[in-house]
């Protein structure tokens, strides 16, 4: 069996405080295989983006890895030196960020940011890249690309700018491409168009994506799995349709009620009572237990495992019948 | 005292107890302020009673007799048998007393013009702000010294030493109302749009009163940050102008003008007539602008 | 855009004319100018001659343009304390504060950018640790202090640099120079390093202050996340975005050097319009007053003008077509 492309391990970050450090992801596992889309779903603060931001090498100080490791096709990133990691970024791991306008340099056209990444990695000329630059806007959708590259970022829309970033993401041919809120910033209207993008061009150059939104409607479009993360763990990981379709996680099912469908017929969204704990205020056992209606003795003591139950995992000791009963027979 | 015990409490007390650069800028500025207040106490001579100095005595060397009195100066003495120490303490007096001075009119003047500004509006306002912009292109030495230079020309040559120690207020204090007058400007402009004003006005009242209660709290910080670093400015100011010739004249000294009467004896090796005036300027200089520099962090809203 | 340049030329005029305006008044109402011209022994008919000779007679505002007149045209009078034309004396002595400026402009911000930049990119670094607190110093001591202090250590106590005055000087043309001898490159090392040392302290905390800045920006991290080089993103993307504010701030600066000549060329005696200008007040000299006092004034009008303006240039995103937006 060939091993995933990317396999994440017990992976913890924390951030040093005055007190101590402060854990903000806690023992997240999971494995990506080749041209999979994987969503990552949560909400703001349960460690998402750190989680991905740790993948790519990118963590702002004094954030850091604290134990856990990262495996890119059998290899260890996590720890490699600087100028290693540095030569994996944009090669092999791209990164999409949230905010398209912050995230092209105001100051160079398109041409010029485009080039310059596809020159450092991969040995072109000036012309022989910018003609790859020029396909590279076309696939993404930029009409009249050969005129427009020249154009500064701000002469373009939100929408279009989004689409340059892809590019960018997409120029040198990564194996693995990290979106982080791609479509939070933009207008509702442009969001589908510039996720169907996103995947398109990840199929077409054969990468795959990690997806970290806290919309749970573009995860059911665009991913083939979904790994559910509250406070900093992963509650349930597993296929898109089952997980959205039959949630066992409480917390899922809570996210799951609280998305308004056509098909509804109650007049009121369900609500989760309380919110997810600070990370100084992180309650012992299961980080959920104080809103879970379900919680028992156990829930509040040990912290849950993933059991695997119907073909996907669950963070829940619920299901730890299931499993004993499942292993039993 | 509730007022004290608040402020021991405080959190900007905690701050600056933690920060030695702080805590240490504060007590040299306060020992100079203190020795300057004092200096008819601590000064072991007048220097400027001519009838209390000895020629003789001129030039001795720090810390040893003098070869024809056998006087002691712990500071040496200049060319006229000044005890160089006493020039000193008298020269932060008249230092610090131009800086404080001039600051103050600054003060008052900007927040004057701030307020007014503000409050009225419209035409009066545009007149005010465009001459700020003006006088904001040209440095402020520059307005110190055409504002000298004019005084001068307008006074008769023998009260002239007289009135420069006023004059050297007057124009250092001119030359910095801008940044006061703003942020009064800002405060009044914020309280004017609210709805107390309106309905005073629509009973035929003043707000003026009201207003002030409100716009003051609001303004104290910044004003005191801004007072506290053009502080600095104003003496590094007035011991340029008075070392350039133009300030404190020779009869009532203040350390800029000991130093350029110092510059003079550099070369003939009586160094310590610049060297001392020099390095208490030197420490009272940094010791506000440090000072300056951490109460404005410190109430840096956006820091915090 | 045209109409923002055109707005600020006319805001420019308007300020030189009210400059021009307090130097008139100067001018005229500071003392006697016809006092200051004839001195002692004068009859009633020499003050009436030179009275209509300085068009005394005629009214405020003929005065006013007519001096105007006369400045535009380099024509500033005579000068009290010299009895020579004043456009002369200044013409002399201009080359010296020129010379001086430029160097000290050179080094404030070759060596501010330099050390800005070095300082954010080694952020917590033995070296950017102590260049910064030596800069505090740098920008709290006056600059006639530092002047007297440099003079000590290496005039007096190492008698390596002239303490005073500018060395031999060339006269190429109507310009004197003292770049062509030993004698002249080494007077001006002190007073440069004096005049500029405030300057380069203000430019390197403000460099460092942006780049700082810049490097926390997400397109910074978006380039790293594309695996640019450290040399690419620091002096590629980082640096230009830096320097951007930077250069309009530096400019400023840059105007005000001339003004702060006049303490450095004091210190030093230096013989440039600074010292003149210092010695005429002193003297109560209207004439050098008034023309030193325009001629700054329009240097700083234009440098004020030329930077805003540049600013325009730099920045694309100003300069866009209204056209093109929005696509």
């Amino acid at each position: 069996m060939t091993p995933p492309l990317l396999s994440v391990r017990e992976l913890v970050i924390k951030f040093p405080n005055r007190h101590g450090a402060l854990t903000a992801v806690d023992g997240v596992s999971f494995d990506l295989a080749a041209g999979e889309v994987l969503g990552v779903v949560g909400e703001s603060g349960a460690g998402k983006s750190l989680t991905g931001s740790a993948i790519i090498g990118l963590l702002d100080p004094p954030g850091h890895i604290a134990s856990g490791e990262i495996y890119l096709k059998g290899e260890r990133i996590d720890n490699l030196p600087a100028e290693d990691m540095r030569a994996i970024r944009g090669k092999r791991i791209g990164m999409v960020f949230q905010d398209p306008l912050t995230s092209l340099n105001p100051l160079y056209t398109i041409a010029d940011q485009l080039i310059e990444t596809i020159r450092t990695h991969l040995r072109l000329s000036m012309r022989e890249a910018r003609q790859r630059a020029i396909r590279l806007l076309d696939d993404v959708g930029i009409p009249a690309a050969s005129r427009r590259i020249d154009d500064y970022p701000h002469q373009f829309s939100g929408g279009m700018r989004q689409r340059v970033v892809i590019a960018l993401a997409l120029a040198a041919e990564p194996e693995l491409v990290i979106a982080d809120e791609p479509t939070t910033a933009l207008d509702v209207s442009v969001q589908a168009q510039i996720i169907d993008i996103l995947k398109e061009q990840c199929t077409q150059h054969g990468a795959s994506v990690i997806l970290i939104t806290h919309d749970m409607g573009v995860i059911a479009e665009t991913a083939d799995r979904v790994a559910v993360m509250y406070s900093g763990r992963i509650a349930e990981i597993g296929p898109v349709r089952d997980i959205i379709q039959n949630a066992k996680h409480p917390y899922t099912s809570g996210l799951m009620g609280s998305i308004p469908t056509l098909a509804q017929e109650e007049d009121r969204l369900v609500q989760i009572p309380g919110s997810m704990p600070r990370l100084s205020d992180i309650p012992p056992g299961c980080a959920f237990n104080p809103r879970c209606e379900h919680a028992f003795d156990k829930c509040r003591i040990e912290r849950p495992v993933l059991i695997p139950v119907d073909n996907r995992q669950v963070a829940c000791w619920l299901y730890e019948e299931a499993e004993a009963k499942g292993a039993a027979t | 005292m509730e007022a004290v015990s608040n402020f021991l409490a405080s959190d900007l007390f905690y701050r600056f107890r933690k920060s030695p650069v702080a805590v240490v800028a504060f007590i040299v500025t306060a020992l100079l302020v203190l020795s300057a207040l004092f200096a008819p106490l601590i000064a072991p001579q007048n220097p400027f009673d001519a009838g209390s100095l000895n020629l003789m005595n001129g030039f001795s060397k720090p810390g040893e007799p003098n070869q024809f009195t056998d006087e002691t100066f712990i500071l040496g003495t200049d060319d006229q048998g000044r005890d160089v120490f006493s020039t000193i303490l008298y020269g932060l007096r008249i230092s610090l007393f131009v800086g404080f001075s001039a600051v103050m009119f600054a003060m008052v003047l900007g927040s004057v013009l701030g307020l007014v500004a503000g409050y009225t509006g419209g035409r009066t306002d545009t007149i005010i702000m465009r001459i700020a912009d003006i006088q904001l292109t040209f440095p402020a030495i520059l307005v110190a010294l055409l504002i000298f230079g004019i005084a001068k020309g307008i006074t008769p040559p023998s009260y002239r030493n007289e009135v420069a120690i006023w004059v050297l207020i007057l124009a250092i204090g001119l030359s910095d109302w801008v940044q006061f007058a703003r942020v009064v400007r800002g405060a009044t402009l914020v309280e004017r749009n609210k709805e107390y004003v309106q309905a005073a006005k629509l009973i035929g009242r003043k707000p003026m009163a009201i207003m002030l209660k409100h716009i003051l709290p609001n303004t104290l910080g910044p004003v005191l940050v801004i007072a506290t670093i053009s502080l600095a400015l104003a003496i590094i100011a007035e011991a340029t102008l008075s070392f350039l010739g133009v300030g404190a004249p020779p009869t009532q000294p203040s350390l800029g003008t000991l130093i350029r009467i110092g510059q003079g004896f550099l070369f003939s090796g009586e160094y310590w007539i610049l060297l001392y005036p020099a390095l208490t300027l030197l420490a009272l200089a940094l010791s506000v602008n440090l000072l300056g520099d951490w109460l404005r962090d410190a109430l840096n809203p956006k820091l915090k | 855009m045209l109409a923002y340049v055109i707005r600020r030329v006319f805001q420019s005029i308007f300020v030189l004319l009210m400059v021009g305006l307090v130097a008139f008044s100067m001018f005229r109402f500071v003392g006697d100018p016809v006092e200051n011209l004839l001195g002692q022994e004068r009859t009633q008919a020499d003050i009436e001659r030179v009275r209509d000779q300085l068009g005394l007679n005629d009214s405020f505002p003929v005065q006013y343009v007519k001096f105007l007149g006369n400045a535009v045209q380099g024509n500033f009078g005579i000068s009290y304390r010299q009895g020579r034309q004043v456009s002369e004396i200044i013409a002399e002595r201009a080359p010296a504060t020129l010379e001086l400026a430029g160097v000290s402009a050179f080094f404030a911000v070759v060596l501010g950018v330099g050390l800005g930049v070095f300082t954010a990119i080694r952020r917590d670094g033995f070296m950017a640790n102590i260049i910064m607190t030596t800069s505090l110093i740098g920008v709290s001591l006056p600059t006639f202090l530092i002047g007297i202090l440099l003079i000590y250590v290496f005039a007096v106590e190492l008698g390596w640099l002239p303490s005073f005055g500018r060395g031999e000087t060339v006269k190429i043309g109507w310009w004197s120079t003292g770049f062509l001898t030993e004698s002249g490159l080494k007077a001006i090392i002190l007073p440069a390093i004096t005049l500029g040392l405030y300057q380069m302290t203000l430019i390197m905390r403000l460099v460092r202050a942006e780049m700082l800045e810049v490097l926390r920006t997400d397109y910074i991290k978006f380039a790293r996340a594309r695996g640019l080089s450290k040399r690419a993103i620091n002096f590629g993307h980082a640096l230009k975005n830096t320097l951007v504010p930077v250069i309009t701030v530096t400019g400023l600066q840059i105007g005000s050097i001339i003004a702060f000549a006049i303490i450095t060329e004091t210190v030093f005696q230096w013989p440039g319009v600074g010292l003149l200008f210092i010695n005429a007040i002193q003297f109560v000299d209207i004439p050098v007053m008034a023309a030193y006092l325009m001629l700054i004034s329009v240097m700083f009008v234009l440098i004020n003008l030329i930077v805003d303006l540049l600013y325009f240039v730099i920045d694309p995103r100003l300069s866009a077509d209204a056209s093109t937006r929005g696509h």
